[in-house]
């Protein structure tokens, strides 16, 4: 199978390149890029005139749902919508019902994905059994069935010689634990960021302190440790502060934002609009003016969709019992792009901040997971999007793919439209 | 979600649709409900204690949460104004059978009420309500009764009549509310409605494990010290303590809270010497206020209740009249 994609314009941040050009596919794997190679006939060619053509992107965090949660998604219905979406490599928490605490439960859900044959699907493993903070689960056992990393999702370990005990170990393999940065205690039950807005609607809060209680314990841990972390969906302005001085300490780690968290604060949850409820909450403008900052000077290395399909019967209840989170794998694009577009740091020119914004969510997200993709160099896996940056779409829970149809953004006009989504060198999706 | 956020209790010609909250409202707003109360102040005293402004239409009191005082006070201002009650106590019925709240509502609307009266223990819960009326039925009005810690609009209402009843001009008053600020949705109604009706010094008095974060914000100076905070006050709103917070993380014991916060005479008479005292009920006496004082001169604590029933009158018959 050979694959010509002709005339775009080729960004692929992980090789420095932003060039109108041709791109060449052999076999599932990117032959050449600009001349073609020796002999290429191509059995199917695209026109990508007027489109962008980059890696396919890189999520960090997708909630498939599968296994125990099929009411709210499927496998079918989510890995359709990462093809719509453009991502073509996810990596997803291990929070399913059963938890992915055994080895056999990681390889049904990586058969499964490979019967789906879409986007690349990585998953988290648990890093205790049930993520009850317990006991720990056979790392290595599961590493070799398929985890690329070890999470607690959203539950904290309340024992801290648990998450001690647990460091070391996956230090001892070399495995990179993912933790979202949130007090056992301080915050729990809480629906919105404590701040006036919490205060004046009676929603109780979750404050920052949450956060960097957390980020405090795991420098310390990681200083006794040595292990290497990815710290999950930052909120505050205040943690990414303790980030950043901890990655100019030299501590072995990494951080992603959720999508939503760059453009949206706690005010957009206007008359309690349950779709606004997230986790991590809605901060202040200032987190997030601070995220987006971070951003650009790397604090934070990669943006995700925190994809989170959540059903009506969950979502349609007073704020404070409705299920937390948002679809995302449709929207990480063209709310990425906005980042980008909107420039808020004068240092980048329009061409630098969309290469960035790119970067965010292919190529750095793949490093953070350890992945070989998010690139175009020659002998990757033909994992590419094509996507019109100026086309507009309106937000609309009935024309999304996922089954989750709940999303702060419902009714938003955004830029940016995928176009095709090439897997394995296979076009898998068309528009 | 453009709709979600247009103001849900206004219509398009910005007259009360719905009463959730009275955050946003103008003076004017709040200025005819009082006006509109004080005409069927009277009524009450009458020989034949009803008007027939809402004869024919059917309330239906909803409360998803236990409720014996605000239910029975609606539920007397209904019939005063010759409307049909239907009183549910939904705690004991649909939910628990496993109906959702928004399933229970459309049963209700689909049997032709005309109003509902909601109290939920989940703050924002009369707005998905009225929201999903908006969209639905658009002729049916919510009244928020009290939503978890966020509002309880009527009750907000009531007290600016006792305060303009007994002060005439809110323009030189100060006003302090003394008591658990972080979990009273009375609080956060009377203080926009204080705010909104040009009060100039708004006060909340607690410790600082009941002082909610960004009252600032809110217009309102905060003190721990209630000598300090009651000094030279026009007016005194107790708050009630409710009794699972007397003891645990937030209060050592309803012993302590009473030296430390309760409204004894002697620190009555810190506070102007015309000064009211006023307190939603049900009181704890002895824990948040001195039986001296709740039974003293100063105390208007049953006339808020008898105003409170024409108030509801008034917001009732303001809502019926209105169209969306």
């Amino acid at each position: 199978m050979k694959l010509h994609i002709k005339n775009g314009r080729v960004i692929d941040p992980a090789n420095g390149v932003d060039a109108v050009q041709d791109l060449f596919i052999v076999d599932g794997k990117i032959a050449a890029i600009g001349a073609a190679p020796a002999g290429f006939a191509a059995d199917q060619s695209i026109d990508a005139s007027g489109l962008v053509v980059a890696p396919g992107l890189v999520d960090l965090s997708a909630r498939l749902r599968e296994p125990g949660y099929e009411y709210k998604a499927t496998l079918e219905s989510e890995l359709q919508a990462a093809m719509q979406g453009g991502v073509t490599s996810l990596v997803c928490p291990p929070d399913t019902d059963p938890v992915l605490d055994e080895p056999g439960l990681v390889e049904m859900l990586k058969h499964r994905a490979r019967i789906v044959d879409q986007a690349n699907v990585h998953p988290l493993g648990a890093l205790t059994v049930g993520l009850k903070g317990q006991a720990l689960t056979e790392m290595a056992e599961l590493t070799e069935a398929g985890c690329i990393g070890f999470a607690q999702a959203e539950e904290p370990i309340l024992d801290t010689t648990v998450l001690l005990r647990a460091m070391q170990y996956a230090k001892t393999f070399e495995y990179t634990v993912w933790l979202r940065p949130q007090d056992a205690h301080i915050g729990r039950g809480g629906v919105a960021h404590a701040g006036p807005l919490a205060s004046r609607l009676g929603l109780s809060g979750v404050p920052v302190m949450s956060e960097t209680i957390a980020l405090h314990t795991i420098f310390e841990l990681m200083r006794a440790t040595g292990a290497r972390v990815h710290l999950c969906r930052i909120s505050s302005a205040a943690g990414l502060d303790l980030i950043r001085a901890a990655k100019k300490e030299g501590l072995n780690l990494t951080a992603d934002v959720g999508v939503h968290h760059l453009h949206m604060t706690d005010a957009d949850i206007g008359f309690f609009d349950s779709n606004a409820r997230l986790t991590p909450p809605l901060r202040s403008q200032r987190d997030r003016d601070a995220i987006r900052a971070a951003l650009v000077d790397g604090t934070v290395d990669a943006i995700c969709s925190d994809h989170t399909p959540v059903d009506d019967d969950e979502k349609l209840l007073p704020f404070g019992e409705a299920s937390p989170g948002a679809t995302g794998l449709e929207l990480l694009l063209a709310l990425t792009l906005k980042w980008a577009q909107d420039q808020p740091h004068g240092a980048q020119d329009a061409q630098g901040a969309l290469a960035l914004a790119i970067g965010k969510i292919t190529c750095e997200a793949a490093r953070i997971a350890g992945l070989p993709a998010g690139t175009l160099g020659v002998g990757a896996a033909a994992d590419v999007v094509l996507f019109d940056p100026a086309a507009r779409w309106l937000v609309d829970g009935k024309a999304l793919a996922s089954q989750g149809k709940h999303t702060p953004f419902l009714g938003y006009e955004l830029a940016g439209q995928v176009r095709a989504t090439v897997v394995r060198g296979r076009v898998a999706y068309q528009r | 979600m453009p709709i979600l956020h247009n103001n849900p209790q206004l219509n398009k010609n910005g007259e009360l649709q719905h009463l959730l909250t009275i955050e946003g409202l103008k003076k004017s707003h709040i200025d005819h409900i009082l006006d509109t109360a004080s005409s069927f102040v009277g009524i009450s005293d009458r020989e034949v204690k009803k008007v027939p402004l809402m004869r024919g239409k059917s309330v239906f009191n909803l409360f998803f949460e236990n409720s014996t005082r605000t239910r029975t006070t609606f539920e007397i201002a209904s019939k005063r104004l010759s409307a049909d009650v239907i009183n549910l106590n939904i705690q004991a019925s649909s939910t628990t059978k496993g109906e959702s709240l928004l399933d229970t509502i459309d049963n209700l609307a689909a049997m032709h009420a005309d109003m509902f009266v909601v109290r939920h223990a989940q703050s924002g819960a009369p707005y998905m309500i009225a929201q999903h009326l908006n969209r639905t039925r658009s002729d049916v009005h919510v009244v928020n009764a009290g939503d978890g810690r966020h509002a309880h609009p009527t009750q907000g209402l009531l007290d600016m009549y006792t305060i303009r009843h007994y002060k005439k001009d809110f323009t030189n008053l100060r006003v302090a509310i003394v008591g658990d600020i972080l979990h009273s949705r009375v609080a956060r109604s009377d203080i926009h409605a204080l705010t909104t009706l040009g009060v100039p010094e708004v006060r909340a008095i607690g410790p600082h494990t009941l002082l909610p974060g960004g009252l600032d914000q809110m217009g309102v100076r905060t003190f721990t010290n209630i000598d300090e905070g009651l000094k030279d006050v026009d007016v005194i709103i107790m708050l009630r303590l409710q009794n699972e917070r007397m003891s645990g993380a937030l209060l050592p014991s309803a012993q302590e809270y009473f030296k430390s916060y309760g409204l004894t005479p002697e620190r009555l008479a810190l506070a102007k010497p015309d000064a009211i005292v006023m307190h939603p009920g049900p009181m704890n006496r002895g824990v948040e206020i001195d039986s001296a004082v709740a039974d003293g001169s100063q105390a208007v604590i049953l006339p808020q209740v008898t105003f409170g029933i024409a108030v509801r009158m008034a917001v009732m018959s303001i809502l019926a009249g209105t169209h969306a």
